[in-house]
């Protein structure tokens, strides 16, 4: 029922954007989707994942990117498991393409789904999301070395927010008390905007949220970002050192990358990169991406299956040293 | 007063012919599309969004929110004359709306949907308007400890009396909260209660689906064996006496929409909680309250009223963390802020204030939306009734259609359609040993959202229980909860004191 009633608008809405825009763009390859494309998104309505799908989805169709409506269908069950196998199920469809996050190598090593990130078609790394420790404007914690002796004379009770145990946040947490020995209570929350709100209502000490979670309280004064999780200082926060430059070694990332099914046909891969490099071309897209201090750093083919497989072994490590 | 020019201007922008077209367009689309089971506001808004790029952001807002509006009124449609509920927010609704139906007065219980959801809406709409900045600070000092005893509140309230046998209520509650469990644990990431590996269980069991599953499949199952050969076809015809009596009607009612609208407001205010746990609070509470309590449950007004009410003014609560902190309270409301952010707008704090043009507007499109809507919604109400003349033996098999799809199309699996079937056998055989199905539904959709904040409470707070008693808000709303908990029992105690004086032959009932 919702599909078709998708299906029909959005095919109305694109015909009506193909005929005002007069002529049809130029597309490598001779191979075009013969029906709408399914958009998997690993997670949710609602959460950053989703709303960053939906915004690629929204600048594809805006900018007339595909001669078919791109339809964005949540599978969010189980971090991500009930997507991962759905897109198992579809091998050699040329029509289904996939929204990753990091949950995307975590899921599979942390619970025995039966896939193989191997044997998917990588297509593009849009954007690397970053991370930046965020206390509360009102506290008197000002730098790292501020924030490491509160939480050490705060006897583990530290309150750490973040999302769901064994999702990225976790993981940086457990990064931090590696580097300095010391101890959080990690809080989980559903998603990073509650988390936001409950740093500011002081329901916790702190968080590692994403900048794009944090975005508008920052902009507001109401927290405080203390160190960025970077190898570099991110433009928006100039002021902001990386933990790097002082000295402790914690960089990571969060992947905002395209994936296909086992088996796509050649041309069909041909084509939904280059979709994917026009998209990533955009003025809308480019804008957003150093707004929310996301590095807009594109990469396809072998070297995007190359940092996949890195990062699975990456976080195979880092969950063994947790569990 | 600054917000009185402020909001005048917001007028100017709403008030323009093209934006006058939008809102009716949006709120009759809405309409339609809450009416659908399966299709709720977040359906119309996604379907719509892709849209919006081709009109100014301050008028794809308003489009948007007309059919949010429209939708939070059609959802109480297919609850009123089909017993599904049309949209999740609507699920309370049912509980009354489809007994009324079943007496004859299915024009009476949508005229009470209509007036509930504009009051709801008009009052919500206003307490926005006045106290945007001072409720966003409210909805911040909203931690976990005092989510919990928020929940805690509306489940006693179900508890209490009202014609239910109190122990029956538990039984289901206890059962709904074993429903809630089913699904990956947030605080762990394991996965429980999956019977055996199924996938389809790892995303947890849908109020909805339960909800369709025993108002809808086990209504039809439980009307076809009680009217056997000659199922009795709803006297369903609408004059427009009636439609007069029935406003009428509504005035008395005031208590209760009134009450609704409050607490709506503010349940939908809180990020955690949304519109659905608004009604069903609503509709626990004017349980409570009612002199009429008995009668809840058999098709009493107040008892579509309140959670009509509630719906609605949680739907304009939702938005306000949504803009003031960019957070968005509901699913809806989460695609509302991706709208937001394709067209260039920050939702957050500083939208007021670098953006008044937009947000004002989005205000005063909502009292014209909720004037369209309560308008169609009234005239549409003899096309809807007219729709329950048709045969029993064709509304049957199109209920049990779109019981079907109404479970299908919100998580497209096959899993929850076949969940629909063993619900609507199970509420069948419960409704036949007469226990109730309202608290089921209600622990399924409030259990996870207690299970989480009372866990977060005890992680933050190092395992100490009295997290909960020294915070003054949480305190309150436990305070509340027991004395909601044992008011029905002393009540019970009391009459039954007085019932052995006078007559000391009769048992006294308890509750």
């Amino acid at each position: 029922m919702y599909n078709k009633l998708t299906k029909k608008i959005a095919v109305a809405a694109i015909s009506t954007a193909a005929l005002l825009a007069g002529a049809a763009q130029a597309v490598a390859g001779d191979w075009k989707p013969q029906k709408p494309v399914e958009l998997v998104i690993m997670a949710g309505q609602g959460g950053g994942a989703d709303r960053i799908a939906r915004l690629f989805q929204s600048i594809i169709q805006k900018e007339n990117l595909s001669n078919m409506p791109i339809l964005p269908v949540n599978k969010g069950g189980g971090s991500g498991a009930e997507a991962l196998r759905y897109l198992k199920d579809k091998e050699g469809d040329a029509h289904v393409i996939m929204a990753t996050l990091n949950s995307y190598y975590t899921t599979p090593l942390r619970t025995d789904i039966g896939v193989d990130i191997e044997e998917f078609t990588p297509l593009a790394r849009m954007a690397m999301d970053t991370f930046v420790l965020w206390v509360n404007a009102d506290s008197d914690i000002q730098t790292l070395d501020d924030y490491v002796a509160a939480v050490k004379a705060a006897g583990g009770s530290w309150k750490m927010g973040g999302t769901g145990t064994g999702q990225e946040d976790s993981l940086v947490t457990a990064m931090l008390e590696k580097e300095f020995g010391i101890q959080h209570t990690y809080v989980p929350f559903k998603g990073g905007g509650t988390v936001a709100k409950n740093l500011v209502g002081n329901h916790i000490n702190a968080t590692v949220n994403n900048p794009a979670e944090q975005m508008g309280f920052w902009q507001a004064g109401k927290v405080r970002p203390i160190v960025a999780f970077t190898p570099e200082r991110l433009a928006v926060f100039p002021d902001v050192p990386t933990a790097r430059e002082l000295g402790h070694d914690i960089v990571y990332w969060m992947q905002r990358s395209f994936v296909a099914p086992k088996d796509m046909p050649a041309d069909a891969v041909a084509y939904y990169t280059d979709m994917l490099e026009q998209l990533g071309a955009t003025p809308e897209w480019q804008e957003y991406a150093s707004g929310k201090a996301l590095v807009a750093d594109m990469l396809t083919g072998d070297a995007l299956q190359n940092y996949f497989l890195n990062e699975r072994s990456k976080h195979a490590e880092i969950l063994a040293s947790i569990e | 007063m600054e917000v009185l020019s402020l909001l005048a201007d917001g007028f100017a922008t709403s008030l323009s012919p093209f934006n006058l077209f939008i809102v009716i367009i949006g709120v009759t689309a809405g309409l339609f599309i809450g009416a659908m089971p399966g299709l709720g506001s977040v359906n119309g808004v996604a379907i719509v969004l892709p849209l919006t790029f081709i009109v100014p952001p301050s008028s794809a807002i308003i489009l948007l929110a007309a059919i949010y509006y429209g939708a939070m009124y059609g959802g109480a449609v297919s609850s009123i004359l089909l017993g599904i509920p049309g949209a999740s927010t609507a699920v309370a609704t049912t509980f009354d709306g489809r007994p009324m139906a079943q007496k004859g007065q299915a024009g009476l219980a949508l005229i009470a949907a209509a007036v509930a959801s504009f009051v709801g809406g008009t009052i919500s709409v206003v307490l926005f308007t006045l106290f945007a900045a001072p409720l966003a600070d409210i909805a911040l000092s909203f931690g976990p400890a005092e989510e919990f005893a928020l929940v805690l509140l509306a489940f006693t309230t179900f508890v209490g009396l009202g014609g239910d046998d109190s122990l029956k209520t538990i039984i289901m509650i206890c059962l709904g909260l074993a429903l809630s469990t089913v699904g990956l644990d947030l605080i762990s990431g394991q996965p429980r209660l999956i019977f055996g590996d199924m996938p389809g269980f790892y995303s947890g069991i849908s109020f909805l689906v339960l909800a369709i599953g025993t108002y809808g499949l086990g209504e039809i199952l439980y009307t076809i064996e009680t009217s056997k050969t000659a199922p009795k076809v709803t006297n369903a015809r609408i004059t427009f006496a009636e439609l007069g009596a029935g406003l009428k009607r509504m005035n008395s009612l005031w208590k209760t929409m009134s009450l609704g609208s409050f607490l709506g407001f503010f349940v939908g205010m809180l990020p955690a909680a949304g519109a659905t746990p608004a009604a069903l609070m609503s509709y626990g509470i004017a349980k409570q309250t009612s002199k009429t309590s008995d009668t809840f449950g058999k098709g009493n007004i107040e008892g579509v009223a309140a959670p009509e009410t509630a719906n609605n003014a949680a739907s304009t609560g939702s938005l306000l963390p949504m803009l003031t902190l960019g957070i968005p309270g509901s699913p809806t409301t989460a695609l509302l802020l991706g709208g937001m952010v394709m067209w260039g707008l920050v939702p957050g704090p500083m939208l007021f204030i670098e953006q008044p043009d937009f947000v004002w507007g989005l205000i005063s499109s909502l009292y014209t939306a909720n004037f369209a809507a309560v308008a169609v919604n009234i005239a549409l109400i003899p096309v809807f009734v007219w729709a329950l003349r048709m045969p029993f033996t064709v509304l049957c098999a199109l209920v049990v259609v779109l019981c079907i799809v109404g479970g299908f199309a919100p998580s497209q699996k096959m899993h929850d359609v076949w969940l629909i079937f063993a619900f609507g056998v199970g509420g069948y055989l419960l409704r036949k040993a007469d226990y109730p199905l309202a608290p089921l539904v209600l622990a399924l959709v409030l259990g996870p959202l207690m299970e989480k904040s009372f866990r977060q409470t005890l992680i933050a707070e190092q395992g100490n229980i009295l997290a909960f008693v020294e915070r003054p808000l949480s305190a309150t709303f436990i305070g509340l909860a027991i004395l909601f908990f044992v008011m029905p029992f002393v009540v019970a105690f009391i009459t039954g004191a007085k019932e052995r004086l006078h007559v000391p032959s009769k048992r006294p009932k308890i509750n």
